[in-house]
């Protein structure tokens, strides 16, 4: 009873197999567009054919990214994303399934589903439009507009303290987590083509910018003037190094991360840390995740991606033993087992 | 071994309740009774009352547990009224269960538990076999306890051990009173405890001992004997209305090819379909535990758009969390099965009481117009045929069933004749083909209204769904008012014509009965039972029972016209009759309701229907 997946060749496809003819509608010089752009650029080169993807959203105006893309594709209801996404793969795992969301969407509204989703360990690409407010109901604050921020509902500015959607999906035990912004195309294209390579739940925090309700968010990692002091872009096997010079760094110091500048008291670019994006303890990921300014800069790029069962792997291989080792295997076999009689 | 030395007396049908404190293992004591009535080719049909309370302190009347089993040579369409037979293993059992037991009734107590402390506890001023509360009653006092631990006392068990199998002793007494063999129940422990030796041999030795006891003692003046019910020729079993809903799903699967995927949260008293699912993984069933009640309903909404038989269970305060994502289901068109096991409400209401209380919400619970399919299982064994149907309905019209069963139904069992799956009616789900040129997610099939199911992986296909109007046809997001108008019709228009798909109406009794009973649901049973035995009586009287709730049947309006007298009995406060007044209020209705968390009773309906006869 399994859905076929008809095996076809492969044949190379161009980012056209997946532009739809639906009018984008999203504000001029709204971050989104780049970020579909992006994963435009990214489908056609995972080798996985074009039925094979399914797009899947919640609410809001990253939601309607499953519309302007040619796949199959969900535009569902307030924060349920990730539960539809979670029926999608499970109902069929060879598929390649995407979650698009907000910081609303996803931390707010669906923040049950979104960590338990993670818990999991379901094999399905989020990627998480963070611009800290809620666009398209118009201005109001979110779970990640930062404290003290004046939106329509927090006039005298918020007394909330915000989700780093990090640390949240570290605590959850996520294993794949990265962030990027939308101001940087290939940035965005490299995490994803790993996020889609990821098997389990990845997530991409994607910083973007709401030019109308919450303008320059992101500023001070994203202006050419401050981002080289606020902004660090991580990478495997390579030290943690920043600023305008490449001369500060991040070292480990006891149980802490501390910024340090190459060259003053002693230090050296041996002592930085080197990331380990591999590492399957969560401990320094967490600290790398909740480097905020202006203590540190922000790190961008894969922070944690560790390999571990999928659930859905899990729950194929129970179906497998289980259709291998019961005596029942048809449903008559099933409704005459245990208990019955005959009246002749 | 079977008894011999008292009168066989021969009955037309008995009702048994097992009562004992939570650990007295009492459900265990009920069906293995149940069992053996099977075996002598009884109809039967069972109810447990579990206490509410997973541990409610021992030997208090909060943590008895109840077991009824109403078995006859008749067909049998409920779990029976009153007791005519109590086995009362303490003082609280017999507390909590005097008001279920016929008068006149036989009642059989340990005597051992009779005790001070014993009648304090269960909040007895006296004891209750002395102070002349039990005139009237054919009461037995056995010392069951005492003679239990005689029993095994060549076996050396600890004390904990023993007393677990005490109430073998009690069942050995009822069975030596009906006649029954004892080797049946030896058989199931031989089997059942294969590898612990000792209590197969320690529950055998009192299950002989307390047969015994009766038989040497004499205790009953008579024995008794129901002969065998003349059921159709076939193959039998006993199943509860949980378990009949999960394989009912499963063989809706199975003929439709669709593979079956269950969203759903724990719920009281829905909890068992779900862990029935997650049970039959042999048959390639995914059932998955969600973090809540919306998840359940919403990855089954995920795995209907990929092609799965998709279904979610929950009771009462479950579907009003569903509410939103059932709309969605409704805009999108998709197949997706909604069971709700009903319970007392509103809130956490009852979550142990069986009422039909969630009629309205399952019509109109939800924002917009939103019109779904709705059935409601009529019995136990119905609930096979009615998850079945669902399906068969869901799939074929590509809209969302509600399917309501409650908490009597869920837990209660009875007789099941197996069916071949392959004698099920066929499930044809409109699958669109690959490459379909003429595909378009929105295009609809011209008689069912239904539109293509196009599934991920398909080549040629690829479509966006979602909560948003959809253009017709082209399934574009639309916001144009007269294609918001069109659509609104469209959905409402695809589950009217469902009425073409479902049987007629029919009617038990004469057409032109001077008073007609409509139920609806989960009573079927109890207004049978009642409307035969007046009808028996050569009264005027005749049943329209209601499976089919949206839409209904075609003939129901020129069905009611028929009837100047018309009494609707629900265990709710008058929701289908608002339904009925609502959609034909040119007639004349009265109304019957039971708001107690309790079944009808058929003395109850019988007085309220002669009632209305003699007006
Ligand atoms: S409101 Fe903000 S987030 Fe929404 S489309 Fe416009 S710019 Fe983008």
């Amino acid at each position: 009873m399994e859905n076929q997946i008809i095996e076809t060749e492969i044949i190379q496809l161009t980012k056209e197999d997946f532009s739809s003819d639906q009018m984008v509608k999203w504000c001029p010089g709204c971050g989104d567009h780049a970020i579909l752009h992006s994963v435009e650029n990214v489908f056609p080169n995972l080798g996985i054919r074009k039925e094979d993807f399914v797009v899947v959203s919640g609410i809001g105006c990253s939601s309607r990214f499953p519309y302007y893309m040619n796949t199959y594709g969900v535009h569902s209801i307030h924060g349920r994303a990730a539960a539809l996404a979670t029926g999608v793969k499970l109902a069929n795992p060879k598929l390649s399934v995407w979650m698009i969301t907000g910081d609303g969407d996803c931390m707010a509204i669906g923040g049950n589903h979104f960590i338990h989703t993670i818990r999991r360990n379901i094999d399905i690409n989020i990627l998480l439009f963070n611009n800290k407010i809620y666009g398209l109901t118009k201005g109001q604050y979110s779970p990640t507009t930062p404290k003290g921020h004046k939106t329509k509902t927090s006039p005298q500015g918020t007394y909330e303290r915000p989700f780093n959607p990090g640390e949240l999906v570290i605590g959850a035990q996520g294993n794949f987590f990265a962030r990027v912004l939308d101001t940087n195309p290939k940035g965005m294209t490299a995490v994803f083509m790993e996020a889609a390579k990821h098997k389990g739940t990845s997530l991409v925090e994607i910083m973007q910018n709401c030019v109308i309700f919450f303008n320059k968010a992101h500023e001070l990692i994203t202006s050419r003037e401050t981002r080289d002091d606020n902004q660090l872009q991580i990478e495997h096997g390579k030290p943690l190094i920043f600023g305008k010079e490449k001369n500060k760094g991040i070292i480990l110091k006891g149980t802490r991360l501390e910024v340090v500048t190459i060259g003053e008291n002693g230090v050296t670019e041996a002592d930085l840390l080197v990331h380990d994006q591999y590492e399957k303890d969560p401990g320094v990921h967490m600290m790398i995740a909740r480097m905020m300014p202006p203590e540190f800069p922000v790190a961008l790029g894969v922070i944690r991606s560790v390999a571990a069962e999928t659930f859905e792997q899990s729950m194929m291989d129970s179906i497998a033993y289980e259709k291998e080792h019961s005596s029942i295997k048809t449903v008559d076999e099933m409704l005459n087992s245990g208990g019955t009689w005959t009246i002749e | 071994m079977t008894s011999k030395n008292s009168k066989v007396i021969e009955l037309e049908q008995v009702v048994i309740r097992f009562a004992g404190d939570s650990g007295d293992g009492m459900q265990l004591t009920g069906s293995l009774f149940s069992d053996s009535t099977a075996f002598a080719g009884n109809d039967f049909a069972t109810f447990p009352d579990y206490p509410s309370e997973i541990r409610a302190p021992q030997g208090t009347v909060s943590g008895v547990s109840g077991f009824q089993i109403h078995f006859g040579q008749k067909t049998v369409h409920t779990s029976g009224d009153l007791a005519d037979v109590l086995i009362a293993m303490n003082p609280a059992s017999l507390k909590a269960n005097m008001r279920w037991v016929k008068e006149g009734a036989t009642i059989i107590l340990d005597s051992d538990a009779f005790v001070e402390k014993g009648f304090e506890k269960a909040g007895y001023k006296s004891d209750p076999t002395l102070d002349g509360s039990l005139d009237g009653f054919k009461v037995i006092k056995s010392p069951v306890t005492t003679l239990t631990k005689e029993a095994v006392k060549h076996l050396d068990l600890d004390m904990k051990t023993t007393l677990k199998t005490k109430n073998m002793f009690a069942l050995g007494i009822v069975m030596y009173m009906f006649n029954r063999d004892i080797e049946l129940i030896n058989k199931y422990y031989e089997k059942k405890f294969k590898a612990n030796p000792l209590v197969v041999d320690a529950n055998k030795a009192v299950l002989a001992a307390g047969f015994n006891y009766a038989d040497t003692l004499e205790i009953f003046v008579n024995t008794y004997k129901v002969e065998p019910a003349p059921l159709e020729k076939g193959k039998y079993r006993n199943i509860t209305g949980n378990v009949a809903t999960a394989w009912g799903f499963i063989a809706a699967a199975e003929r439709s090819g669709r593979p079956l995927f269950l969203g759903s949260y724990p719920i009281t008293p829905a909890t068992e379909i779900l862990q029935e699912l997650t049970n039959h993984k042999n048959l390639s069933i995914k059932a998955f535990q969600a973090e809540d009640e919306i998840a359940g309903i919403v990855s089954a909404i995920g795995a209907s758009y990929t092609g799965a038989l998709a279904i979610t269970t929950t009771s009462g305060p479950g579907l009003s969390l569903k509410s939103e994502a059932i709309g969605l289901a409704v805009m999108t068109e998709l197949p997706l099965v909604i069971v709700d096991v009903q319970r007392g409400g509103p809130s956490t209401g009852l979550p142990t009481k069986s009422e039909q209380s969630d009629l309205l919400q399952a019509l109109f619970g939800r924002n917009g117009e939103a019109p779904v399919i709705i059935l409601a299982a009529k019995s136990s064994a119905d609930c096979f045929y009615s998850a079945f149907e669902a399906s068969k309905l869901s799939l074929e019209h590509m809209t969302p069933v509600i399917l309501l069963t409650d908490g009597s139904l869920a837990n209660g069992s009875e007789v099941f004749k197996i069916p071949r799956v392959a004698d099920l009616p066929a499930i044809v789900p409109p699958l669109a083909e690959a490459n379909d040129p003429d595909y378009k997610p929105y295009r609809r099939d011209p008689e069912r209204l239904s539109r293509k199911w196009a599934i991920p992986g398909t080549p040629g296909l690829r479509h966006r769904v979602g909560g948003l109007e959809k253009e017709d046809g082209s399934g574009n997001v639309s916001h144009d008012p007269l294609n918001h108008q069109k659509m609104t019709f469209l959905r409402e228009e695809k589950v009217q014509r469902v009425a073409n798909y479902i049987p007629e109406q029919t009617i038990f009794g004469s057409e032109d009965a001077e008073l007609l009973v409509v139920s609806w649901g989960g009573t079927y049973g109890v207004m049978l039972t009642v409307v035969e035995k007046m009808q028996e009586q050569g009264k005027s009287v005749a049943l329209a029972h209601f499976k089919h709730i949206m839409p209904l049947p075609k003939n129901t309006e020129e069905l009611l016209g028929r009837h100047k007298n018309i009494v609707v009995c629900e265990i709710n406060n008058g929701q289908f009759v608002k339904y009925l007044r609502m959609n034909f209020p040119q007639f004349k209705y009265q109304q019957y309701n039971k708001i107690q968390g309790l079944p009808f009773m058929v003395a109850e309906l019988e007085t309220k229907f002669n009632e209305l006869l003699n007006q």
